[in-house]
């Protein structure tokens, strides 16, 4: 059998790599941060660390009544937060680092301590060599008392790191260097709930500033530790897990040092051992143990509170620690800190990626956690100081009323599920499958209770730079389910396997068991298949039911005067000129095209002749085929006639009269000419089809586009385009409708021609060669990418997931065949599935679910080929739980296909209010289920408090917005995008990103094929960030805007857009001048990666104040008020309202 | 007058069957999603599943119009309480039927949305919740035509 591993490079599109590295980056930068501690003792950063610290208490003080009750013992101790303030900072600083780490430990230890039982004798060792560090602690009371704050909120907490615990215990670490490894991912991603999912990455930070001094101490310890800790682990285990969370904290950073001896790359585990010894020893000395039992009450809540700090202070002091200091006393109300720390912290980010770049390299791949992005962690963190912070960071409870900066300055990761390091290694990357809860519940009713919506959302064609590819005569699937063999089946032994999704015991075949890799045999849990989540099967003939078909293209070209007005042909034809040989096909490659205005118009390519001849039908009733053999043509042998066609089209009609357009009979001819084999017709429509069959009436009232009340017509007004969509699905023919039109369209009745037939969508308002070249610009790069992207033909897509869950709905473009069956006609990159999913029986006695997409096509070179998707998540039965994995941006990409729907089905107020009832559900659910302690505020998880502000998005959305005017047809493209595009850019859609890019500076730059990609900061979407004195990109997808103030910099003017001065912006410019200055390179560079992000072009336009967009670009502004909408404080304050009903 | 009814509970047995049909097809659709054999044969498959919304499309007609033409008959024969029993489906079928999907042609289920579980499980169990108001009237009027018949 031939196999080729990862050896095939399907399209390599720039933005797949980039995505890619994204992804690594992200993943590294929690190591790289802990390395950089290790390494670099930075003793500024225990300055800052320290001002932090103290800062988060001064807001303690709210919550220590409650706290208060809790501990008794820890009490006087605790408060000093205020007279420790106005510690000195170097003074503290040296106390300080200690002291932040310490504390957290020492609760750690009191809680570790109950759990392993027996193994004091090692800890007393363990306790000396911590001892060092230990005077410090004492020293400086006031530090613990900072940790006890923190933890107080939680008398709980126990029973949240109770499930942790399990989670450990599973992976029990012990046993080997390997072994170890895994351990301390293992808990991380364990930790739904835990804190230690934070800690990883606050570990790094925090780390940092006791490292200078432990640096010294450590290391001597070091060798002789590592025996000691291990045993503990071995022992107890249940104690191991605790520890390794503790480590991560505090010790993390002198830990280090140690690991290396005993397991060699991990230097997470490390850092667990210590933990124990230094836990022992805050349970002997008298003093640290007041703080110890403080903090014990809430182990996690210190540990991700410190780090938290840490990350906060110890970023900005390369700056200014002093200034922090100073905020901190002054800083009653969360909200001002995080303000403040905020405006700090982009600079900081830059200098952490730069400082952990070297560091990169270490093995750890600490993935961030459910909460994860460890960016947005630190602005959001800083916020979240005050409160008091249940166990794992994704669950750390932030008072969105309070807290005003909450939006990440860097994209957001995904969350990473929370399962065992070695499943998530292999796990699908989630550009391509996601989930909206990365934990599923056990049961329905918690899936109700949480009230959120479990669904996936599906990238399944997506350009990847890499993909195994395989080739096998026979594919291993499962007998009964037919799921494909994949990484999370289970081996049972050599040659038995056992499916993930129906629990079968399949037996190995014989082929399977030799890995072609490898040339080994026997050990087919190497082979790629099992080693890869994505990968790509080169189908035998079983997978066929007739020849893989040729690629057919079918051009359909409106040229009634209308459209001659626009000067589209002229694009077309010259683009499709460009690329004809880059179209994808083979030898067998066919194309052909129709015209149409009041008659059809076909043409005759057949080789042999001298020129294209037209030939016209004008019986546009009964439409007929002149003749049917020569109007689909293959494209080598007739190359020249077909250029001479695009040639001589656009001026064949510059002087037409027609106005009327036969859209439908030219969709049936066309349907005749290509059901023999099936192919892609695409359809450049540019006004309402008004004659013969599909003949539509307008039925947009100009008047009503603002009105508030309910918005009509969202639904077809006739149901034959989805017929005929219907029937060219059954015939393998997809259909695409570029609609370039400045009037209404009925894109609702249009777009079902390509819902139904997996087509998409392209929509060009206002289009015309003269007045709108930005249009223009747009519609040529899409129309490249659209004749060159990959496509695949014939496709069908089967989700198939673990018994016990069942699909609900599918959202995107394709007919349903079977419940859990997609007919695609063609398949091409750009497009993005959505899935709800529910739970029929209860998976109570499962621990992982997995979710397979398996895509059956036929590749443009006549190939059969199968592309399988399987994503890996965990079962979790708590609420806590399911709430920590929630993915905020996954979810509002399933609400808003949901929405989208019930617009359709009932009205566009039923589906607004459907979405802000979601927000408030799930808060609600979260107030009463998950949080103890009833506070005021409007409350929620961190990784859900970005949700108002995206269901605020949402509403306000081209697609939901009501009161503002919007042109009907505007809303339905958008709400076909919604449902169509792929995650990542419908969330831009949804939610814009603001960035300000007159002050554009190298630091943290991407570096990408030898550019320099400056990375500034995303704004948040209010006016009250934009200053006149400067100049921000909105990058709302799929078009951007250039806004510049009135006293912008002259500099900016100059070397960026090349005029001397503000007034001499002109009107409509939508080009940078390529100048040769470095602000000029910067910024064209940064706008460049953002649009080489997608696949479509986003046009750029720059406006000033006077300029017509600037409506548009204000409309954006998510966060302020508009005349109909409320602004993000007031919506927060309508849902609180709701919630506390 | 027995006479009648005695038609009528034989026009149900004609009701019921192309109800059982109907909803069974689409039952057993939804019970057995996986065409195990015919995962692969798109063509095949999705005319198929056409089909069978077409059947159901063909049998929810007929199905409301013998209906209504009941309950005429109950009208002009005075069986004031039957016609009672009968009415709110009469009412419920008009509705259902003004609230049809946009269609070119007669039916009530869209192929497009007909997979959509909320959906088929609606539709499933309409079909139950009648073919059991069916058989009970169907015995109800067996009831009486054999009372009729006895004590005349």
């Amino acid at each position: 059998m031939l196999f080729e591993s990862g050896g095939i490079t399907e399209n390599l599109d720039g933005f797949d790599q980039l995505s890619w590295q994204g992804g690594w980056i992200n993943a590294s930068r929690p190591d790289t941060g802990e390395k950089a501690t290790l390494g670099p003792s930075q003793n500024p950063v225990g300055l800052q660390q320290l001002p932090g610290v103290s800062y988060g208490m001064t807001h303690q003080p709210t919550y220590n009544p409650m706290q208060a009750k809790a501990p008794a013992p820890p009490g006087t101790g605790l408060y000093p937060s205020g007279p420790y303030q106005p510690v000195h900072p170097v003074s503290s600083y040296q106390p300080g680092p200690p002291l932040s780490s310490y504390p957290a430990p020492s609760g750690q230890a009191l809680l570790t301590r109950p759990l392993m039982g027996g193994p004091p004798s090692h800890t007393p060792p363990q306790s000396a060599s911590p001892g060092p560090r230990l005077p410090p602690a004492q020293a400086t009371p006031p530090p613990p008392a900072v940790s006890s704050s923190s933890y107080y909120p939680n008398p709980r907490q126990p029973q949240p790191m109770a499930p942790a615990w399990h989670y450990n215990t599973a992976p029990p670490p012990m046993g080997q260097p390997t072994s170890m490894s895994i351990p301390p991912r293992g808990p991380v991603p364990n930790h739904v709930n835990p804190a230690a999912s934070s800690t990883p990455s606050s570990t790094p930070y925090s780390s940092a500033p006791p490292a200078h001094v432990p640096h010294s101490v450590t290391q001597p310890p070091g060798p002789g530790m590592p025996p000691t800790s291990l045993h503990g682990y071995t022992q107890p285990g249940p104690a191991p897990p605790p520890m390794t969370h503790m480590a991560p904290h505090t010790y993390q950073p002198s830990r280090a040092p140690y690991g290396p001896p005993p397991t060699g790359p991990p230097p997470t585990m490390k850092p667990t051992p210590p933990p124990t010894g230094t836990l022992m020893p805050n349970a002997t000395p008298p003093p640290p143990k007041a703080d110890g039992t403080v903090a014990g009450n809430g182990p996690q809540a210190p540990n991700s509170y410190n780090h938290v700090d840490n990350k906060m202070a110890g970023l900005p002091q390369p700056g200014p620690p002093g200034r922090h200091l100073g905020h901190y006393p002054s800083l009653p109300p969360g909200y001002q800190n995080t303000s403040a720390l905020h405006n700090a912290g982009p600079p900081m980010h830059p200098a952490m990626q730069a400082a952990t770049q070297p560091y990169t390299q270490p093995p750890q791949t600490y993935q961030q956690p459910p909460g994860g992005p460890g960016p947005a962690q630190l602005s959001q963190s800083l916020a979240a100081l005050s409160l008091q912070s249940s166990t794992p960071e994704s669950l750390r409870v932030v008072n969105l009323l309070q807290e005003r900066n909450l939006l990440p300055p860097n994209p957001m990761p995904a969350p990473t599920p929370c399962l065992p390091q070695d499943l998530q290694k292999i796990n699908c990357n989630p550009e391509v499958f996601r989930s909206t809860l990365t934990s599923i519940p056990q049961t329905q009713s918690l899936l109700n209770k949480a009230k959120m919506p479990l669904g996936l959302l599906l990238h399944p064609f997506k350009d990847l730079s890499q993909l195994p590819v395989v080739t096998s005569s026979t594919i291993v699937r499962c007998r009964s389910c037919r799921t494909y063999i994949n990484p999370f089946v289970n081996f049972l032994d050599q040659r038995r396997w056992k499916c993930n999704l129906c629990y079968r015991v399949n037996d190995v075949p014989e082929e399977f068991m030799y890995n072609p890799v490898s040339r080994s045999y026997g050990e087919p849990h190497k082979r790629p298949e099992v080693q890869n989540a994505t990968i790509e099967f080169i189908a035998p003939s079983e997978y066929m039911l007739r020849p893989p078909q040729p690629a057919v293209y079918l051009f359909i070209l409106d040229v009634s005067h209308n459209a001659v007005e626009t000067g589209y042909l002229n694009v077309f034809c010259q683009s499709l000129l460009d690329n004809i040989n880059a179209l994808p096909g083979d030898s067998r490659t066919k194309v052909g095209f129709i015209t149409f205005d009041s008659t059809i118009h076909f043409y005759n390519l057949q080789e042999g002749l001298s020129q294209p001849q037209m030939l016209i039908v004008s019986d546009i009733e009964d439409i007929f085929l002149p003749t049917p053999d020569s109007l689909l043509v293959n494209l080598n042998e007739c190359k020249e006639l077909v250029q001479d066609l695009l040639k001589s089209l656009p001026n064949l009609f510059e002087k037409t009269m027609e106005t009327q357009s036969a859209l439908g009979s030219a969709l049936q001819a066309a349907f005749k000419l290509l059901s023999p084999t099936g192919g892609r017709m695409s359809i450049f429509q540019t006004q309402l089809p008004n004659l013969g069959v599909g003949a539509l009436q307008s039925r947009e009232d100009p008047n009503q586009r603002a009105s508030a009340k309910d918005i009509q017509h969202l639904s077809p007004a006739t149901d034959f385009y989805k017929k005929l969509a219907l029937d060219c699905s059954g015939q393998q023919v997809a259909v695409d409708l570029f609609l370039l039109s400045s009037q209404y369209c009925d894109l609702a009745s249009l777009g079902c021609i390509s819902r139904y037939s997996a087509g998409s969508v392209y929509y060009y308002p206002s289009y015309h060669h003269q007045h709108n070249p930005a249009q223009v610009e747009c519609f040529q790069k899409d129309l490249k990418r659209y004749l060159t992207r990959k496509i695949g033909f014939e496709a069908v897509m089967r989700i198939r997931c673990t018994k016990g869950l069942s699909i609900h709905t599918f959202h995107g473009n394709f007919f349903v065949r079977s419940t859990d069956l997609l007919s695609l006609p063609n398949v091409n990159p750009d497009a993005g599935f959505a899935v709800q999913m529910s739970i029929e029986e209860n998976l109570d006695d499962m621990q992982v679910v997995s979710f397979q997409a398996a895509l059956l096509y036929t590749s443009s070179k006549g190939e059969r080929r199968i592309r399988v998707h399987t994503l890996c998540l965990p079962v979790v039965n708590s609420l806590a739980d399911i709430f920590a994995g929630a993915d905020v941006q996954a979810i509002t990409g399933l609400l808003a296909c949901m929405a989208v729907d019930r617009s359709a089905t009932a009205s566009l107020s039923d589906a607004r209010d459907a979405m802000t009832n979601a927000a408030i559900d799930s808060l609600t659910s979260y107030r009463q289920s998950v949080l103890t302690i009833q506070q005021p505020g409007l409350l929620a998880p961190a990784c859900l408090r970005l949700f108002p502000l995206f269901i605020l998005a949402l509403l306000k959305q081209k697609a939901f917005r009501t009161g503002t005017s919007t042109r009907l047809d505007d809303r339905l493209f958008a709400m076909c995008q919604l449902k169509y595009q792929p995650l990542v850019y419908a969330l831009l859609m949804i939610h814009p990103a603001l960035y300000r890019v007159d002050d554009l500076t190298d630091e943290g730059a991407l570096n990408i094929n030898d550019r320099t990609i400056p990375q500034p900061r995303v704004l948040q979407l209010s006016v009250e960030k934009l200053s006149r004195e400067a100049a921000f990109l909105m990058d709302a997808g799929t078009v951007m805007y250039l806004w510049i103030g009135r006293n912008c910099h002259p500099n900016f003017l100059t070397q960026v857009l090349g005029v001397p001065n503000y007034a001499a912006v002109p009107d409509n410019l939508y080009l940078l001048p390529e100048l040769d200055t470095a602000e000029s390179q910067r910024t064209r560079a940064f706008i460049g990666w953002l649009r080489d992000q997608r696949p479509f072009f986003p046009s750029l336009h720059v406006i000033r104040d006077e300029s017509q967009l600037k409506p548009t670009f204000m409309q954006n502004m998510i966060e302020d008020r508009t005349e109909s909408a409320l602004s993000y404080y007031e919506f927060l304050l309508h849902l609180q309202q709701q919630i506390s009903k | 007058l027995a006479i009648i009814k005695c038609t009528f509970t034989f026009n149900l047995f004609y009701i019921l069957f192309p109800q059982i049909i109907a909803f069974d097809e689409l039952k057993t659709d939804y019970k057995n999603p996986i065409d195990q054999c015919n995962t692969l044969n798109p063509t095949i498959e999705k005319v198929k599943k056409i089909k069978r919304v077409k059947i159901a499309i063909k049998l929810v007609l007929p199905e409301y119009l013998i209906h209504f033409f009941f309950c005429v008959m109950f009208f002009c024969a005075a069986e004031w309480l039957t016609l009672c029993l009968n009415l709110p489906l009469l009412a419920y079928h008009v509705w259902r039927y003004m609230s049809r999907p946009v269609m070119s042609c007669p039916g009530l289920y869209d192929p497009t949305t007909i997979m959509n579980a909320d959906i088929l499980a609606f539709c499933q169990k309409e079909g139950w919740c009648k073919l059991a108001f069916y058989l009970l009237s169907f015995f109800y009027y067996l009831y009486g035509m054999i009372y009729v018949l006895v004590s005349s």
